[in-house]
């Protein structure tokens, strides 16, 4: 025992350059993300308005959320659906196309970037698709689908749950070439092309076995990077559903927890509810995002 | 030159014209739908008021004219507070934000990555996870921690932060530990440099697509900051509020916000234009992997 401890004390000895290099990022993330996280998960366990002091309430906040909340029972099943569809989704869509992109030449790559990323950049980028779904005359889609004789009466893509969820998952796809894309546009770079020489030396055929067999597990760190951003934005996506289809939606359709959590935190101040579903939602996005590694971990076996 | 120019073309092995033609079509498409939203702002922002509300509504303006930027610029000049503040605190927050951010979290990103020692696996771990829980809670928490640090109604409110980020350091350590080889430092080591002039030296430089990509992120959430519970001096506040405020007019300013939007989107497109085509620029060989 006193071994190990002298072990480990040589260690930190050894490695004391590193701890000086990582100080001044971790006492900022301590103080600005860590701390906060935690006075939040406490927060979870009372009853806070925000005005009083909060009072401890133990794991009434979670036991309301899961037994007598229906409304979050809904969200949590819709931000399954779309975390499900959206995440693995927004990821490959990022990695097929930056994949594309980077066989251009370098000037042309960087306009098509540019072009891609736009929705990430341009500051109304839903505005255009409230106004194409739009489910009054104003609305390309409906004038279209009328002229043509589909339809005899506008459809309103925001309102009719049948509609809704697949507008917002077309929508949400759209803007998914963010973070994640971009950094996959900067790893491609990062692969020694002498690679692909050895590959096609070894009996690589196509470009699908070249991306499989080489690119891929060349690029596993920044994939996980990738892939974690398309899940947090495709748990994230409530505030885009309400820019669209309003809060709440028809019959809590397309209510996810993170519009259930906007709801009680910023409306209705109940900032202890608030934070027990903030805490459910990060446990999800953990579990999430241990399945999308074990995956990205199987890659070019 | 002539050399390079056939090593380039020997990049692609492995390619059936098929293929090609496939893959560009398919850009082609997709590239139409993500440019609109950018041609739309800018179409808009051309449109006289009359034209925004004709019906049927038109894509492109019929007389494009810059009416809607002279009633901004004209509002801009009316402001109690002149815009070339608001103007100067985004700048000084952008820039002094996003410089930090990438020199604090490389250097952390690098010892993570390549110095051992007890508990880094750990601390990593506390990283990766902090970016699942939802900010929408920590509000609260964040403004009594800076109430305490008496940064409450000062720029550094929106600075310090930024500094201490997790996605930038998640990022970073992904790319050096993707990108730079563990016997490329052993060797750095062997020929007697320190772990400083390695990560300047060597790492950095390996690594310019992964900062410089980060430094689109950052600055483009940086610049896009707004109103804030963090500051409440007028003369401390950020362009993005300022135009907010005179977009949230009404009707008749439909034109003027249409414009406030495009001028918000120019400056984060230009840096990353800047930006991004030295991303692409950069052939990255460290001349050993293992």
């Amino acid at each position: 025992m006193k071994k190990k401890r002298e072990n480990l004390l040589q260690a930190m000895n050894r490695g004391k350059i590193g701890y000086l290099f990582i100080l001044p990022y971790i006492l900022i993330f301590f103080t600005f993300t860590v701390l906060p996280v935690i006075i939040s998960i406490i927060f979870s366990f009372t009853s806070f308005n925000v005005l009083e002091w909060p009072k401890f309430v133990g794991f009434a906040n979670y036991s309301r959320l899961f037994f007598s909340d229906s409304v979050f029972v809904t969200g949590v099943k819709n931000t399954i659906v779309f975390a499900v569809i959206l995440g693995p989704g927004g990821f490959l869509m990022s990695l097929i196309c930056a994949w594309f992109i980077n066989e251009l030449s370098p000037v042309i790559r960087s306009i098509v970037t540019l072009i891609f990323y736009a929705p990430s950049i341009s500051g109304n980028a839903y505005l255009i698709w409230s106004i194409f779904f739009s489910g009054d005359d104003y609305g390309y889609a409906n004038s279209i689908l009328t002229r043509l004789g589909f339809i005899t009466e506008p459809i309103q893509f925001f309102t009719n749950p049948d509609y809704m969820i697949w507008v917002i998952i077309i929508i949400s796809l759209w803007t998914s070439l963010g973070t994640g894309f971009l950094s996959l546009i900067a790893a491609f770079q990062g692969i020694d092309r002498t690679y692909y020489e050895a590959g096609a030396i070894d009996g690589i055929k196509n470009r699908w076995q070249e991306l499989w067999y080489i690119t891929m597990p060349l690029l596993r760190p920044q994939m996980m990077f990738s892939s974690l951003m398309s899940i947090t934005s495709s748990f994230s996506i409530g505030p885009a559903i309400t820019a669209l289809c309003g809060y709440p939606t028809t019959d809590y359709a397309a209510h996810t927890i993170m519009n259930h959590l906007t709801d009680y935190g910023s409306t209705r101040f109940e900032m202890g509810y608030a934070s027990a579903i903030a805490v459910v939602l990060f446990f999800m996005m953990i579990g999430f995002n241990k399945i999308m590694q074990k995956f990205l971990a199987g890659v070019g076996d | 030159m002539a050399i390079k120019k056939r090593k380039h073309k020997k990049l692609y092995l492995n390619r059936s014209l098929g293929g090609n033609i496939v893959i560009n079509i398919f850009l082609v498409l997709i590239g139409a739908f993500m440019v609109l939203p950018m041609v739309y702002a800018v179409s808009n922002s051309l449109k006289p008021l009359s034209e925004l509300w004709i019906y049927p509504p038109t894509f492109l303006p019929q007389n494009p004219n810059l009416s809607n930027f002279k009633s901004l610029f004209t509002l801009m000049g009316d402001s109690w507070v002149p815009f070339s503040r608001y103007l100067a605190n985004t700048l000084t927050v952008a820039v002094v934000g996003t410089g930090g951010h990438v020199i604090i979290s490389s250097l952390c990103a690098y010892a993570l990555a390549k110095i051992k020692f007890p508990g880094r696996e750990f601390i990593f771990q506390v990283i990766v996870l902090s970016l699942m829980f939802s900010t929408a809670v920590t509000g609260i928490p964040n403004y009594l921690i800076m109430g305490k640090l008496h940064m409450i109604n000062t720029q550094w409110a929106l600075i310090v932060p930024a500094f201490g980020s997790s996605l930038g350091l998640y990022l970073m350590k992904q790319f050096i530990e993707a990108n730079i080889p563990d016997v490329l430092i052993e060797a750095a080591h062997i020929d007697g440099a320190g772990h400083s002039l390695i990560f300047w030296r060597l790492v950095m430089p390996l690594v310019k697509p992964a900062w410089l990509t980060l430094i689109i992120f950052s600055f483009q959430s940086l610049w896009g900051v707004g109103a804030t519970t963090f500051i409440q001096s007028e003369n401390l506040k950020t362009l993005n509020y300022a135009l907010s405020q005179i977009m949230a007019g009404g009707i008749a300013r439909q034109g003027t916000a249409a414009a406030a939007t495009v001028i918000m989107m120019l400056v984060p497109v230009i840096v990353f234009v800047t930006v991004q085509s030295n991303v692409v620029e950069t052939v990255a060989t460290s001349g050993m992997k293992d």
